[in-house]
């Protein structure tokens, strides 16, 4: 990829949110697609990482110890024996995002959603020449690509929570701001936005929205995976 | 509840981890796995319950994550993270599989370039950075101290996720200065 420098980066609040772990995956997926993008804040997120160890070393855990089961350790040996070091296939998305679709025109992360490049795209229309394609993540967020012709503004979209749109291809002007590749446009139940794609070529964006959901108490309920939030 | 306490008293030197994880690697050691355990399994525990799991969720998601770190010894390289580092990243993507049955989208791979130090001088300065950062932590004023446990237990509303929060963490920003030094390193 073209080493580029961003000018409108992710906040502090979802890099480490990102480093935790915490956030729904079609955020985790524009996050880990910026910073493909964006050297400044990949070395941010290196030191979110640095910064869970530490809480994890000194944090409330050591304060509050959660002792461990009786005969945890010997049934965690049992664990090793019974399958060993296998472990480069536990983690498909990571060895994906390493070998993957180097020769793919998008970052790593958003070709292993799209199984190869802007070209396998499957377009729909929705509207004003605007094309989309939903990505398959989980329901609490959704992620989609977004194609919007040179010239063009977005359609009217509500949406309740917050909503990242990241620059891929051309650039997008909003409330005076001018957002290229690998910018992210922060959009809150409280901003009313309205991108229109800078004249010259098309803007294709990834977008993602989390509508209803509340970040607070995420994983209990994400428990109970028929509960359609 | 939220607060972060922070002792700095040291049973052992930190980096003494590292050359625990080398013998699991190289020996199969299982003492230096039980030390490892000792350490970090009630950790992992701890922090995975202020997460949200319950205990027993948290037990076996602690023993998959210690046995994910045997197993995985030989991908441990002291001079891109301190072990308490690595522990930490293996918990979140064992908390995101097992917890939430999602994949982890990962940024591009980056190609590293020759090392600027020793690996020896660099696996320590990390040790003591976890440490350092550790400090800086416990630190904060109450309210950034919060608003950080708050990231990284999963309770940042939207609010504060789409806000910049501009903490003070100075050791962070030389930590990201440095980060970004190797990353440039790497790209040249």
């Amino acid at each position: 990829m073209d080493m580029t420098r961003p000018d409108h980066h992710l906040t502090q609040g979802l890099l480490m949110a990102y480093s935790a772990g915490t956030l729904p995956e079609a955020f985790n997926l524009a996050v880990a697609t910026h910073l493909s993008m964006c050297d400044d804040c990949r070395a941010e997120v290196e030191g979110y990482d640095v910064l869970g160890g530490a809480l994890l070393e000194h944090g409330a855990a050591e304060d509050d110890p959660a002792a461990m089961d009786e005969g945890s350790l010997a049934a965690t040996l049992d664990r090793i024996r019974s399958a060993p070091a296998t472990a480069a296939s536990s983690d498909p998305a990571a060895a994906e995002a390493r070998e993957g679709t180097g020769a793919s025109d998008l970052p790593a992360p958003l070709a292993a959603y799209i199984g190869g490049s802007l070209a396998d795209v499957r377009w729909r229309p929705v509207g004003m020449g605007v094309k989309q394609a939903i990505l398959p993540t989980s329901r609490e967020a959704s992620a989609r690509l977004l194609l919007i012709p040179a010239g063009t503004a977005m359609p009217d979209h509500g949406h309740h929570g917050t909503e990242l749109t990241l620059v891929l291809r051309g650039a997008f002007l909003d409330g005076g701001a001018r957002f290229g590749p690998g910018d992210v446009e922060i959009a809150t139940e409280a901003l009313e936005h309205t991108p229109v794609a800078d004249i010259g070529e098309d803007c294709i964006c990834l977008a993602v929205a989390d509508g209803k959901l509340r970040f607070r108490g995420l994983l209990p309920r994400l428990l109970q995976p028929l509960l359609r939030i | 509840m939220g607060v972060v306490r922070v002792t700095m008293e040291r049973s052992k030197p930190r980096d003494e981890w590292v050359a625990e994880v080398m013998r699991i690697r190289d020996h199969g050691d299982e003492a230096a796995f039980r030390a490892l355990f000792g350490h970090f399994a009630p950790r992992v525990k701890g922090f995975l319950i202020r997460s949200g799991a319950d205990p027993s969720m948290a037990e076996e998601c602690a023993q998959e994550v210690m046995a994910t770190l045997w197993r995985k010894a030989h991908l441990f390289d002291p001079t891109r993270a301190s072990v308490a580092t690595w522990v930490y990243t293996i918990a979140r993507n064992r908390r995101i599989d097992m917890l939430r049955r999602q994949k982890r989208p990962e940024p591009e791979d980056l190609p590293w370039g020759p090392e600027a130090e020793t690996p020896q001088d660099e696996a320590l300065s990390l040790q003591e950075e976890t440490d350092r950062l550790g400090a800086a932590l416990a630190a904060l004023p109450e309210k950034q101290r919060v608003l950080v446990e708050k990231a990284y237990y999963g309770e940042l509303t939207h609010t504060e996720i789409a806000a910049e929060t501009g903490l003070p963490l100075g050791t962070i920003k030389s930590r990201i200065r440095l980060a970004l030094d190797r990353l440039r390193h790497a790209m040249t």
